[in-house]
C-alpha cells in the first residue's frame, strides 16, 4: 500500500464515519452524500453481546432485507459506554439513542423509523433523551455524555472494529504515516515527553521517557509490548478498546517501534477476553493484508510485526517484569529492578511496555500535537483518563473525563446519583492497590497526584461506587482475599503478609477482633509496603490502611461494640421478629433451613439466635417485613 | 457423562497434541501457548499429558508443573459439561455475587472448585468477566447470565439439567 491509496481509502469512508460524529442537520445532509439515508449502529461489546445484542443484528438485518431498505446499513461497533442499558442502538443521522433492545423492539424500529419518512420510536428510546415535554435531545447532550471528552474512546461506538476501512477513514495509521513520512524518531519522542502522557495502566510512569530510555539502549533487537491484561476486577475500559478500536493500539504499537528502533510487538492479553482477542486477531491480519504491517510500511522500508500472547489467569501478570516472564513462557513471578525493562526486558532485550489506553492516546497526539493534549486537565497529568463506574450507581459504564474532573461530577451528573434512595459512602479506584475515596472528599479533583495525596490511587481506572450498605471492613477483607490468592508467593512479605493481613481482618468481621489488632494492621501494612518485591505487595495493604484512615470509627465499633452498621458481616448480626408485625401466617418458619423459628399459627413468632445461621432466607419470605437485622 | 477416575486420553487426542507441540516448539516461549491448546483438547492437564509435552520441548517435568499450578486458567482436574464461572470481580461483588455463589453451592450440593459427581456441573470463581454492566454475572460455559437473583439460580441450573437430558 501506497501513502496515495491510503488517503484514497480515507476519503472514501470520510463522510460515512462522519455522520456518526455529526449533529442533526449537519448529518443529514452529510448523509445524503453517503448513499445510506440511515445507518443502524449497534453495541457488539461485550456488555451488550452478554445481553444479546447479536439477536437484535440478526432480526434488524431480517427486516432490512424483509422490508427491502437497501439504503440502511447496519454496522455492528464497539461499546457505547453505557453498558447498563444494554443492548444499545444508535441511529444516524438523528442520532436516536435506543435503549434495552430486544428482537422485537429491532422489528418495530425498523418497521416505524427506518422505513421511507418513518419517525423515531419514542417509547424504545433511552429515556434520558427525552425531555419532560417528550422533545427528543441528541444523546451527546444527555448527562452521561455531555461532560465526558473522547480522546481514547474516540472510535468506540463509532466505527465497525472488524472493518479496517472504517477504522482508518475515522484517522487510524494516519499518525503512522505522519510519523513515517515527516518526523525523525526523535521529534516522535519529544512530542510523546511534551505531551506529558503518563501511563494509563496505573503507576502514571511518563510514556515519552520510558520510550527515550529505550531508545537510548544499544542493541540490534529490541521490543514494544502491550499491557491488555487488565486484571483489576471491576476494569474494563482496556477490553472495549481493543474491542471497539483495535487499530489504534497497533498503530501506536507501529509509531513507538519507529521512535525506539524496533521491529517487533508483542500484545499480551487476557484469555478472559474472547471477543477482544478475535478482533484483534482480524486487526492484525487486515493490517498486514493492507501493508500497514509487515516489511516495508507504506513504502518506507520501516518492518513492523506484532504477535499475540494469551494470558492465562493471573492478577501479577500486569506487572512488568512478570509480564514479560509469562510472554516467554515461564511462570509469571516479577523481578528486583533495576535493571528496567527499557535497559533488559523480554527475552533480555530492551522492551517498552504500555498499556492499551496509553497506546490508544497516541494518534490524537502526534496529530493533534502535544500543545493540543497537554492543554488538557491538570498540570501534572495532562490529557483524560478513562473510569469503568460501576457498582451501586444508576449509569454503569465506561466514561472519558478530562483530568481534574471532580468525584462529584462523575458520581452525581454523568453517573446519575446512587439509585435507590441510598446515600453516597466512598468510591473505590484503583481496584486491589487502591483505596477508598470518601464522600468527605468527593469534590477532590481527580488526578495521578490528588488521589495518592487521599491515599487512594488512579489505578488502571475501575470506580466502584459504595452506599451505606456496603461494609468497609467487609471491603477491605474482599480486596485482601483477592491479593491473597494472587500472590505469587515469590517473596515473603507478600507471601505470608496477605494472609496474615486477612487473618486479621476476617477475624474483625467474625466479631473476634482485640483492640490491639489494629495498631498490628498498620505495623504489617508498613513492613509490607517497605520490602515486598514488586507493587502488588506493595500497594496490597492500601484498602485496608485508606479504609481505616477514613472509617476508623467502622473497625472500632467491629472490634469494640461487635456490630457491623451495614449489616453485612453475618457473624455480628442478630435476626429478630417484630411481634407487631409479625401476622404469625408460619412462612418463615416452614422455609427455615435449620427449624430455627417457632411460633403457633397467627400468634408472633420468635428466632431461636443460638440455631439461627443467618441465611436470611425468612426475610425474603415475610410479607410483612417483620423480619429485622440488628 | 461420566468421568473415569484413571486418565483415559485417545490415541486421536496423543496425535493432535503431538502436532501442536512440533508446530510451535521453534517460537521463543510456546509452552503457555501448547499447554493452552493442550487443554482445550483435553479438557484438563493431567500429569500424563504434562509429561508428553514435557518430552516434546525437551524440558524438565517441574517446569511444566510449574506453569500448569501457578496459572488459574490450567486445571489438574477434569471440569463438567457445563462449566459454571461466578464472576467475583468487586462489581459483583457488591451487588450480592456471593449470594448467588452460596446459592448455587447450595443446590449442586459442591463446593467452588468442585464438580459434581455426574460429571455435568462444574463450579468455579473467577474475577471479572468485564460485564460490569450487568452485575451480578454467571458464566455457563460461554453464555452469560446477568442482573441475577439467587432465586433464578434454580431456574437456570435446571435449564441445563433438561438439556443434558436430550
Amino acid at each position: 500500500m501506497t501513502i496515495q491509496e491510503l488517503a484514497k481509502i480515507r476519503n472514501a469512508k470520510k463522510e460515512l464515519i462522519e455522520v456518526r460524529r455529526a449533529v442533526r442537520e449537519q448529518g443529514e445532509k452529510l448523509a445524503a452524500k453517503t448513499g445510506y439515508r440511515k445507518q443502524v449502529l449497534v453495541c457488539g461489546g461485550t456488555g451488550c453481546t452478554s445481553s444479546h445484542s447479536m439477536k437484535v443484528i440478526e432480526q434488524l438485518e431480517t427486516s432490512v432485507k424483509e422490508l427491502g431498505l437497501d439504503d440502511v446499513l447496519i454496522v455492528k461497533t464497539g461499546c457505547f459506554g453505557l453498558c447498563a442499558l444494554g443492548p444499545i442502538m444508535i441511529v444516524y443521522p438523528e442520532g436516536a439513542f435506543y435503549a434495552q433492545m430486544t428482537p422485537e423492539h429491532a422489528k418495530t424500529v425498523a418497521e416505524k423509523h427506518l422505513t421511507k419518512g418513518g419517525e423515531i420510536v419514542k417509547e424504545l428510546l433511552y429515556q434520558g433523551t427525552l425531555t419532560k415535554k417528550g422533545e427528543i435531545i441528541p444523546f451527546s447532550e444527555t448527562p452521561f455524555y455531555k461532560k465526558q471528552m473522547r480522546i481514547a474512546l474516540r472510535n468506540c461506538g463509532v466505527i465497525a472494529p472488524e472493518n479496517i476501512e472504517e477504522a482508518i477513514a475515522a484517522g487510524d495509521y494516519q499518525a503512522l504515516e505522519k510519523v513515517l513520512t515527516a518526523m525523525t524518531p526523535d521529534d516522535v519522542i519529544n512530542e510523546m515527553l511534551a505531551s506529558g502522557l503518563r501511563g494509563r495502566g496505573g503507576a502514571g510512569f511518563p510514556t515519552g521517557r520510558k520510550w527515550a530510555f529505550a531508545k537510548a539502549s544499544q542493541s540490534e533487537i529490541k521490543y514494544v509490548c502491550c499491557n491488555a491484561d487488565e486484571g483489576d476486577p471491576g476494569a474494563f475500559m482496556d477490553r472495549s478498546v481493543l474491542e471497539g478500536d483495535p487499530h489504534c493500539v497497533l498503530e501506536a504499537m507501529a509509531i513507538a517501534g519507529y521512535a525506539i528502533g524496533s521491529h517487533q510487538g508483542f500484545i499480551y492479553v487476557r484469555a478472559e477476553y474472547p471477543v477482544a482477542v478475535t478482533r484483534l486477531k482480524i486487526a492484525i491480519a487486515q493490517a498486514h493484508e493492507y501493508g500497514l504491517l509487515g516489511k516495508n510500511i507504506l513504502g518506507t522500508g520501516f518492518d513492523f510485526e506484532v504477535e499475540i500472547r494469551l494470558g492465562a489467569g493471573a492478577f501479577v501478570c500486569g506487572e512488568e517484569t512478570a509480564l514479560m516472564r509469562s510472554i516467554e513462557g515461564h511462570r509469571g513471578e516479577p523481578r528486583p529492578r533495576p535493571p528496567f525493562p527499557a535497559v533488559k526486558g523480554l527475552f533480555e532485550k530492551p522492551t517498552i511496555l504500555n498499556n492499551v489506553e496509553t497506546w490508544a492516546n497516541v494518534n490524537p497526539i502526534i496529530l493533534k500535537g502535544a500543545a493540543w493534549f497537554s492543554s488538557i486537565g491538570t498540570e501534572t497529568s495532562s490529557g483524560t483518563k478513562v473510569f469503568a463506574l460501576g457498582g451501586k450507581i444508576t449509569n454503569v459504564g465506561l466514561v472519558e473525563v478530562p483530568m481534574g474532573t471532580t468525584l462529584r461530577e462523575i458520581v452525581e451528573e454523568i453517573g446519575g446519583g446512587i439509585p435507590n434512595g441510598k446515600k453516597f459512602k466512598a468510591a473505590q479506584t484503583g481496584g486491589p492497590s487502591g483505596g477508598c475515596i470518601p464522600a468527605s472528599c468527593i469534590d477532590t479533583p481527580i488526578d495521578y497526584d490528588s488521589l495518592i495525596a487521599i491515599g487512594s490511587m488512579m489505578g488502571s481506572g475501575g470506580m466502584i461506587i459504595l452506599d451505606e450498605d456496603d461494609c468497609m471492613v467487609d471491603i477491605s477483607k474482599f480486596y485482601l482475599e483477592f491479593t491473597a490468592d494472587e500472590s505469587c508467593g515469590k517473596c515473603t512479605p507478600c507471601r505470608i503478609g496477605t494472609k496474615r493481613l486477612l487473618q486479621l481482618l476476617t477475624k474483625i468481621t467474625e466479631g473476634k477482633g482485640e483492640p490491639e489488632d489494629i495498631a498490628k494492621i498498620e505495623e504489617l501494612a508498613s513492613h509490607m509496603k517497605q520490602s515486598s518485591l514488586c507493587a502488588l505487595g506493595q500497594s496490597a495493604p492500601n484498602p485496608v490502611l485508606s479504609t481505616m484512615r477514613y472509617f476508623r470509627d467502622e473497625y472500632e465499633e467491629h472490634i469494640n461494640d461487635k456490630k457491623c452498621r451495614s449489616h453485612v458481616c453475618k457473624a455480628l448480626l442478630n435476626f429478630t421478629i417484630d411481634p407487631v408485625k409479625c401476622k404469625g401466617c408460619t412462612l418463615c418458619a416452614r422455609n427455615c433451613p435449620v427449624k430455627a423459628i417457632s411460633g403457633t399459627v397467627k400468634e408472633p413468632h420468635t428466632i431461636d439466635t443460638d440455631k439461627c445461621v443467618k441465611c436470611g432466607l425468612c426475610i425474603s419470605n415475610c410479607r410483612f417485613g417483620a423480619i429485622e437485622r440488628k | 457423562m461420566a468421568q473415569c477416575e484413571a486418565f483415559c486420553g485417545t490415541a486421536e487426542q496423543e496425535q493432535k497434541l503431538k502436532a501442536v507441540i512440533e508446530e510451535s516448539r521453534s517460537t521463543p516461549g510456546c509452552l503457555m501457548h501448547i499447554l493452552q491448546e493442550a487443554q482445550e483438547i483435553y479438557g484438563f492437564l493431567p500429569i500424563e499429558v504434562q509429561k508428553v509435552i514435557a518430552e516434546g520441548l525437551g524440558i524438565s517435568l517441574s517446569e511444566v508443573y510449574g506453569v500448569v499450578t501457578f496459572y488459574s486458567q490450567f486445571s489438574l482436574k477434569p471440569k463438567g459439561k457445563y462449566r459454571i464461572s461466578v464472576c467475583l470481580g468487586t462489581a459483583c461483588y457488591v451487588k450480592g455475587a456471593d449470594k448467588i455463589l452460596e446459592e448455587i453451592e447450595k443446590e449442586l450440593d459442591i463446593k467452588c472448585g468442585e464438580c459434581t459427581p455426574d460429571g455435568l456441573f462444574s463450579l468455579d470463581s473467577c474475577r471479572c468477566v468485564g460485564a460490569c454492566g450487568l452485575a451480578p454475572v454467571i458464566m455457563v460455559n460461554d453464555e452469560v447470565f446477568g442482573k441475577l437473583e439467587p432465586k433464578r439460580v434454580k431456574w437456570i441450573l435446571d435449564g441445563y439439567k433438561e438439556d443434558a437430558k436430550r
